[in-house]
């Protein structure tokens, strides 16, 4: 994204700041548009994509920096896109994949959940250090209104 | 520092109902992970975790659940879902899991068994 996020959030790693961040993306996606059902999705994947950064990338160190970037829009359009940053460890992207769901133990469902509820999750890894997740949703178009 | 789920344990014979209330997330399925152990130690015939009073779920708590019928399986127990509400079941959903647990409607409900098992 060229243009400044319209929401720019630095938060550390420690799991009680994920309900506040969870409230944050719902209501501005409420705002933008999106039904009660997408925003609790919009608002899961980034509980998801945060918590899969304090465990496996922080290793659950509370102190660590997450950067958290909002769009209102995707490519143009009415949709919301999310850049989520961190300085973790780097991770082969390749290997950043759901479970097999067929298999049921606990544990491996997040990047699972991330996947199903949003329209586009790009995992990469950032040029000095840390990861990048790009999440995008886009809101459909409401219904051409009737003749004046 | 953190603000502690509530979850409430109730014993009739041989059966144990675990009500977490609240949201349960990372910085709370620790909790219930514990009340559940706790819970299952003395090895009921019947678990009921009633999850009307949860109003969100991560995948956090779906594995703490997940863990828990393990045990349950481990101790012959049944474990029963009861009272989610439609965002807690969306999760469940979305991981596959609705048809692995047995979820009723509330505590008196009719159970639906399972065709996958943990």
């Amino acid at each position: 994204m060229n243009n400044p996020p319209h929401i720019h959030l630095q938060l550390v790693s420690d799991p009680i700041y994920l309900s506040g961040a969870r409230e944050l993306i719902a209501a501005v996606s409420r705002r933008l548009g999106f039904n009660e059902e997408a925003c609790g999705q919009i608002a899961l994947a980034v509980d998801e994509a945060l918590c899969n950064i304090i465990r496996h990338g922080y290793d659950k160190r509370k102190d660590a920096p997450i950067w958290l970037n909002l769009w209102p829009s995707v490519d143009g359009q009415p949709g919301l896109t999310l850049v989520i940053e961190d300085e973790a460890k780097q991770v082969d992207v390749e290997q950043i994949k759901g479970r097999d769901l067929e298999e049921v133990r606990p544990g491996g469902l997040g990047v699972h959940i991330i996947r199903e509820v949003m329209d586009v999750a790009r995992f990469e890894k950032r040029e000095k250090a840390g990861m990048r997740l790009t999440l995008q949703k886009r809101r459909p178009l409401e219904p051409a209104k009737g003749g004046a | 520092m953190s603000e502690e789920m509530q979850v409430d344990v109730n014993r009739d014979g041989d059966t144990v109902v675990v009500v977490p209330n609240g949201e349960v997330d990372l910085s709370r399925s620790p909790k219930l992970r514990t009340v559940l152990r706790e819970a299952q130690s003395s090895k009921p015939k019947r678990v009921i975790i009633d999850l009307g009073g949860v109003d969100y779920m991560d995948s956090s708590g779906v594995a703490t659940l997940v863990e828990a019928f393990q045990i349950a399986r481990r101790n012959n127990s049944k474990m029963v879902l009861c009272a989610l509400t439609d965002r807690v079941r969306s999760i469940f959903e979305i991981a596959r899991l609705d048809t692995v647990f047995t979820i009723v409607p509330s505590r008196g409900g009719r159970i639906r068994v399972s065709s996958r098992r943990p």
